[in-house]
């Protein structure tokens, strides 16, 4: 009797009560924001209509972010795919490691890429001083910081990694048998790549290149960061209106922009991915993947392995280095000092050096970034734990929440940040209350991860492998602990890992709602980033060099608990 | 026509074939048979250019095929499972060797229907191979092979992953296709009722050498070594010592055994020198004092035309017979081998 009753609280009453909480949580954190940046474009603009000015101030953004994207896109598919090639089929010493720096973009925070690229490539970067150096020269030969090449190169150095990941995976799972079949049918190497390579990986291509367009479409960071003034893209134009502008109705315009586009794109990848995909597993696993013979394939993996080494590890040895070196005061700047190694920049970040209210410094930063991220973790992971165990459920529900889930994925971080800050400016909420929304805007960026991890590690417990454990003598709490928590605390970790991750380097929303007073770790990067002086870039530096090491720890855990068995 | 000479390979530091010849003439077909791992896959793969041996030639005609890539030898390869392009359908899958030997139109299609009709999968031109059966996936791959006609047809086990009675079937079908067709063949394969199906000649694989080779017949009939004996199911075998030559006699655990050579060219043995016996399965029925062997039957299975008889000898080993009729299990019996199925072999 007692157990009748439990069974229909579970599935009469308790359901729909636990679906009501990430409903609730997507409701008023995500689409209320979003709804309310809508309707303020709407209000703003059918009543006075839409000018030709604001037209020309909606298209200008909106053509550069569009070309910039699919310059980008263009760039890193050219980068990525010899690469992709090398990943699917050769083997070489090595390629673990190459593998795993290839995972570090995928967590890096943009300011740190930022940092990263201005330490080698900047004015005051390590390939001028090398050059400078060389050639005696009085001022830094490379500047390349501030224009579209600047933009086009970090997006390339982000986005590689996608299409080495998607493409190569594919590549390798490919079974070589059917490029060979080609071959003793008379095609040659080039005729069996263009006939029966390339168009068993389209979908594939098609995927990556779209993912890929989409994050340099809604790319922000970067482009504030390195671009310079000159190059506002809808998502750099949206925080500029709001912040600097303080024009809400022409930012809204152009978040409603922005979410169109970048949820047509979204759609466009969620119709593409999937389709016309054909199971060509390889017979044996590895089968595809040859060690390196003879000199073409000595070239190509060399000339592969080269640039990827180039592109991903340069700009962060720069940073590290760069991080802890003395220079030639800045004209002079803080007297006579001598180059040379110094820790100098580290022992600053705990001290205050002007007196000012606005100013924190940087120590307070990391704390604030931390309680962030831990606060992160607990929210979406106890909603990610949640919505994955509904999700499994395969309801009506389940189906018609699934979608709506991957939403945040799409929607640009500026976007929900500008949201916040037209739903959530007023009391109880505005300026004191604000630091509460940062880690709940952070779990909401973080939650597509976190369910996307734990689901299918949830899901991968088969029932029978309970019901052995119970017929082999285990209680329910020793079923818990001797099946479920083994199978699932690898994945509960793996997702703790990336939202920690992800919410210690947001950018794009915490630039809307950080307080001067609580600034987090990326916006005090990009503040002492953009101040003169050697101190500031040393410390912005250093404090980069410090999250940029909390990401190679994250990477080594991932590594750890293998996360790419995982999430396959 | 085609010429294989004392082919090396290593693989991954093993020897895997250790200077492999033979030779295939023009309308035979021949079967690779050994055991799995035992290389053959890789001579085929040599064979077409998709690797590179060691050492060795390849010759064809007389002309060495080293400088010439893969897709201008003109051999055709049917796979193992095959290899379909899953982006293509039936009829594209057949086309594409055509089309690469740049056809025009109008003979593409006419030789992909005549391939098809071959196979008897006309009507299953336009559909994805991916909707197709184990079966009809193999017709297909073998009408893609044969439809740009190829000077040389290479078979890499295509009927591993088909069903017993499917296999017996096309077996059957491809060997009367072959014949149709007279184009040479080599069929990989470590089944041995599918290479005596199809073979005109065997060349049996053992440790990266050419182990014996001949018609199916004479293999059978007389088998070079224990392993091709053992390969090919014979598995009675009996330790002895050479008694006398003239008869030719061995003295075992189980008495006297009269019996043949195995191998005719052996090099001279002394008498007492250890043997092995290879007692055939076709056993009793002759009434002789010798070659008499008694036992206990263990176990009388039931195989249509015949019974399957295991018999436990007195010194504990296991024989197993082929006999006309069932004999009661746990029973003694005690029956004769005619000489000519008693086989010696020199110990190894």
């Amino acid at each position: 009797m007692g157990k009748t009753l439990f069974q229909n609280m579970r599935r009469g009453v308790a359901m729909p009560f636990l679906w009501a909480l990430p409903l609730l949580f997507l409701a008023v954190f995500f689409f209320y924001p979003l709804i309310a940046i809508f309707r303020l474009a709407v209000t703003a603009f059918l009543e006075q209509g839409l000018g030709a000015d604001t037209l020309h101030e909606v298209l200008q953004p909106l053509e550069f972010t569009f070309w910039q994207a699919a310059l980008s896109t263009l760039l890193t598919m050219a980068v990525g795919l010899p690469a992709a090639y090398v990943f699917g089929r050769y083997r070489f010493r090595g390629k673990n490691a190459l593998r795993v720096i290839t995972t570090l973009p995928f967590i890096l925070p943009t300011v740190v890429v930022a940092a990263s690229f201005n330490a080698l490539l900047g004015p005051r970067g390590g390939l001028n001083l090398v050059l400078m150096n060389l050639f005696h020269l009085a001022d830094p030969p490379v500047q390349i910081l501030n224009s579209l090449a600047a933009i086009l190169l970090v997006h390339v150095f982000y986005n590689t990694t996608i299409v080495i990941r998607t493409v190569g995976g594919a590549w390798e799972q490919m079974d070589p048998r059917l490029e060979q079949a080609a071959r003793v049918l008379g095609a040659s190497p080039a005729r069996a790549l263009w006939e029966v390579t390339l168009p068993l990986l389209r979908p594939s291509l098609l995927a990556a290149a779209l993912l890929v367009f989409l994050f340099d479409f809604t790319s922000f960071g970067v482009i504030l960061l390195l671009g310079g003034p000159r190059f506002a893209t809808l998502e750099v134009d949206i925080y500029i209106q709001a912040t600097q502008m303080l024009n809400l109705p022409l930012a809204g315009l152009l978040s409603a922009v922005q979410m169109t586009c970048t949820l047509g794109i979204t759609l466009i990848a969620a119709a593409v991915s999937g389709k016309g995909l054909t199971p060509l597993a390889p017979r044996v696993q590895g089968e595809g993947v040859q060690p390196v013979r003879g000199w073409r394939s000595r070239v190509a993996v060399g000339a592969v392995v080269a640039l990827l080494i180039l592109l991903l590890v340069t700009p962060l040895a720069a940073l590290v280095v760069r991080s802890v070196t003395r220079l030639d005061a800045n004209r002079g700047e803080r007297g006579q000092v001598q180059t040379g190694l110094t820790l100098e920049y580290y022992q600053e970040l705990f001290i205050n050096r002007r007196q000012s209210i606005f100013y924190v410094p940087p120590i307070i930063a990391a704390r604030n970034s931390l309680i962030y991220a831990g606060a992160t973790v607990m929210i979406s992971l106890s909603l990610g734990f949640l919505t994955a165990h509904l999700l499994n459920r395969r309801s009506r529900m389940a189906r018609l929440f699934d979608p709506l889930l991957m939403l945040p994925l799409g929607a640009s971080a500026v976007t929900l940040g500008l949201g916040f800050v037209l739903v959530f400016n007023r009391p109880p909420f505005n300026a004191i209350g604000f630091p509460f929304l940062i880690p709940i805007v952070h779990s909401l960026v973080a939650l597509p991860f976190v369910v996307r991890i734990l689901q299918p590690a949830l899901a991968s417990i088969p029932i029978s492998l309970r019901q052995a454990a119970r017929v082999l003598g285990a209680s329910s709490w020793q079923v818990w602990r001797e099946v479920d928590f083994p199978i699932v605390s690898r994945a509960a970790l793996v997702a703790a890992v990336f939202s920690f991750t992800i919410s210690l380097g947001e950018f794009g929303a915490t630039s809307f709602l950080a307080r001067p007073e609580y600034p987090t770790l990326p916006i005090a990067i990009y503040r002492f980033l953009s101040q003169p002086g050697a101190l500031n870039y040393g410390q912005a530096l250093a404090m980069a060099s410090v999250l940029l090491a909390i990401c190679a720890i994250s990477i080594w855990v991932l590594e750890r608990v293998q996360w790419d068995t995982l999430s396959s | 026509m085609l010429e294989v000479q004392n082919i090396w390979k290593t693989y991954e530091g093993r020897p895997l074939l250790c200077g492999v010849s033979f030779t295939v003439a023009a309308g035979e077909t021949i079967c690779l048979l050994g055991a799995s791992g035992s290389g053959k896959s890789t001579l085929l793969r040599i064979i077409t250019g998709l690797e590179q041996a060691e050492q060795g030639v390849i010759r064809w005609d007389g002309q060495p095929m080293e400088a010439i890539p893969v897709h201008r030898r003109n051999f055709g390869l049917m796979f193992q499972e095959y290899a379909l392009f899953p982006h293509r359908s039936v009829a594209e899958n057949v086309a594409f060797g055509l089309r690469m030997k740049n056809l025009p139109r109008a003979q593409v299609e006419s030789r992909v229907r005549q391939a098809l009709d071959r196979v008897h999968l006309l009507a299953f031109a336009a559909r994805p191979v991916t909707a197709l059966s184990g079966g009809e996936q193999q017709r297909v791959a073998l009408a893609r092979a044969i439809a740009p006609e190829p000077r040389l047809l290479m078979f890499d086990e295509p009927l591993g992953a088909l069903d017993r009675a499917l296999k017996a079937q096309l077996a059957d079908e491809l060997r009367s296709l072959l014949h149709q067709l007279g184009i040479p063949a080599i069929y990989v394969t470590h089944d041995q009722e599918e290479a005596f199906t199809l073979a005109d000649r065997l060349i049996m694989l053992h440790d990266g050498q050419v182990g014996q080779e001949g018609s199916p017949q004479s293999v059978y009939q007389s088998p070079a070594s224990m392993w091709v004996a053992r390969f090919l199911g014979l598995n009675n075998f009996l330790s002895g010592a050479l008694l006398t030559e003239q008869p030719l006699c061995a003295q075992t655990a189980l008495g006297v055994f009269r019996g043949n050579w195995a191998n005719a060219a052996h090099p001279p043995v002394a008498v007492g020198s250890p043997l092995t016996l290879l007692l055939r399965p076709r056993g009793l029925g002759v009434d002789a004092v010798d070659n008499q062997i008694s036992g206990v039957v263990e176990d009388c299975i039931f195989q249509g035309e015949s019974f399957r008889v295991a018999l436990r000898a007195a010194d504990g080993s296991l024989f197993i017979f082929a006999m006309p009729q069932a004999q009661p299990v746990g029973q003694p019996l005690t029956f004769s081998i005619s000489a000519d199925d008693v086989q010696f072999f020199q110990k190894e």
